[in-house]
């Protein structure tokens, strides 16, 4: 992908009201390489990523994607302003846990309302555009669907091709899987493995530690709002040298055997 | 005995006045719409004094009986100098005081809705204004629908109070038509179908707009 984007982060530091969620955080990410967050529950890992679009605004350190700070003017400086940021976002792509899908549209409804409201596509255009996205994770015959008539793995789907129909340079995955069936994760991985290999940059905070071995160039372990470890996968998930990391791994090999 | 004539011929007089309820229950609700938004909006608002009068207006409105408010609007604004027909008086009334109600329902409705909704419109750079018209007010306005057939049910039936300023509406034209018949049980029955009726299509009407906009 031409296009793809890199971030990096450097000492950026967040609270959430008293509490410190993420502690001088550096991380650097390659266009068009695929990132896993891991660790614990409550570690910050969604509030880093959404640091990264400046949902969540972190107070001071410098997060640039392709060299541009956002969120601010300049490190410490003023907030930058709304439209700009608004901007930057455009080529941005998230998608959520809980998929987040408006429920009043239809699935090409979903896909469509950016490319009108944010990009000024004409009405025809944008649905257009919002049918290959659709078409391109599988779901060409569910476009006239509401969310409440598609199933999660659909849905979720369905966030992935609104992130794409913006054409963005960096998607950034919240645990895309963590509300599905089981049966249903598969599907939803595909998609993404054949977005990585397409050269996208992801950043993707996932418990699926099967996509972070084979997917993933680098691993990035958090705890306790501190980046602890970042790696290949083979060096995060095999041989951890950290004692925090191979404590995370155990409960999670114990949890996931029977 | 039940004299169904004058059961039957109560009607035409009484529809007379029932125009009075539905008009001010009507006017009263859509004054009510308006400043309810305006309510709405300030009690989300960032701007703390804004939220505290939002605050105040509700818990006034809502502590207040209607009908001590529509005395003292009627009794009050003459004092200061503003002279206030009966009519005005008794819509801008029941419309300031359905204001504190709906606001309540909207807000109520705006809270309801997933705060991820408005994270991923933001994600992908929406502006605040596309994502109140195109997001957040249209499921919050479904989704309030219900209540607000049920308010505006509630005002009907209050709007009876306003025969205190003098206006012959449904429910003191029926006392009027009652003493001057001597026949109270066939004029109030006639009554009850009317305010049954309207209070019926208010009813259905609201079904079909739940229906209309249900996803
Ligand atoms: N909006 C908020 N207000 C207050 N505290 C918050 C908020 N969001 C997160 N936190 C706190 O910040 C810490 C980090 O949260 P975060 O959601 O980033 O963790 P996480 O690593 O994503 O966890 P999980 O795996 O459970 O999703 C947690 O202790 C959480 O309670
Ligand atoms: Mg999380």
């Amino acid at each position: 992908m031409p296009g793809a984007s890199s971030v990096e982060i450097r000492k950026v530091n967040k609270h959430h009201g008293q509490f410190h969620a993420l502690k001088d955080v550096d991380l650097d990410i390659l266009p068009g390489k695929v990132t896993c967050l891991i660790g614990p529950s409550g570690s910050g890992k969604s509030t880093l990523l959404r640091c990264i679009n400046f949902l969540d605004e972190y107070e001071s350190g410098e997060i640039r994607i392709d060299g541009q700070l956002i969120g601010y003017e300049s490190p410490g400086g003023r907030k930058m302003p709304a439209r700009k940021l608004r901007e930057m976002r455009r080529s941005i792509g998230m998608v959520f846990q809980q998929f987040n899908l408006w429920p009043h549209m239809t699935a090409l409804g979903n896909v469509a309302e950016g490319l009108m409201r944010v990009r000024g596509l004409p009405k025809a255009e944008a649905e257009r555009r919002a049918k290959n996205a659709l078409e391109k994770v599988g779901l060409a015959d569910k476009m006239a669907n509401h969310p409440s008539r598609l199933s999660g793995g659909q849905q979720q789907r369905v966030a992935i091709a609104r992130a794409l129909a913006m054409e963005p340079r960096l998607m950034l995955f919240d645990e895309p899987t963590s509300a599905l069936d089981p049966e249903l994760v598969g599907e939803v991985l595909n998609v993404m493995k054949t977005l990585a290999t397409e050269g996208m940059t992801m950043i993707v905070v996932t418990h699926e530690m099967g996509f972070a071995a084979h997917v993933a160039d680098q691993v990035a372990f958090m705890e306790q709002g501190e980046l602890v470890s970042v790696d290949v996968p083979d060096k995060i998930l095999h041989q951890p040298k950290d004692p925090r990391i191979k404590a995370f791994l155990r409960t999670y090999h114990e949890r996931n055997s029977f | 005995m039940f004299s169904v004539a004058t059961f039957l011929s109560s009607f035409e007089p009484l529809f007379w006045a029932a125009r009075y309820t539905l008009l001010i229950s009507v006017l009263g609700i859509a004054l009510g719409l308006v400043i309810a938004a305006l309510i709405c909006a300030a009690s989300l608002s960032r701007i703390a004094p804004l939220r505290w009068f939002a605050a105040l207006w509700v818990s006034f409105l809502r502590g207040v009986p209607l009908l001590v408010q529509l005395l003292l609007f009627y009794y009050l604004l003459p004092v200061i100098g503003i002279d206030v027909p009966a009519l005005v008086a008794a819509v801008g009334t029941v419309g300031i005081c359905a204001s504190a109600y709906i606001s309540e329902i909207w807000r109520g409705a705006i809270q309801a809705l997933p705060t991820g909704q408005v994270a991923a419109a933001t994600a992908i750079g929406m502006a605040p204004r596309d994502i109140w018209s195109r997001i957040v007010l249209p499921q919050a306005f479904t989704l309030s629908l219900p209540a607000l057939v049920n308010e505006l049910i509630l005002l009907v039936k209050a709007s009876s109070l306003v025969s205190v300023v003098g206006i012959l509406e449904l429910t003191r034209a029926s006392q009027a038509q009652a003493a001057t018949t001597f026949r109270p049980l066939e004029v109030y029955l006639a009554a009850a179908c009317i305010y049954l009726l309207i209070n019926l299509c208010l009813a259905a009407l609201g079904r079909y707009l739940e229906h209309r906009m249900a996803v």
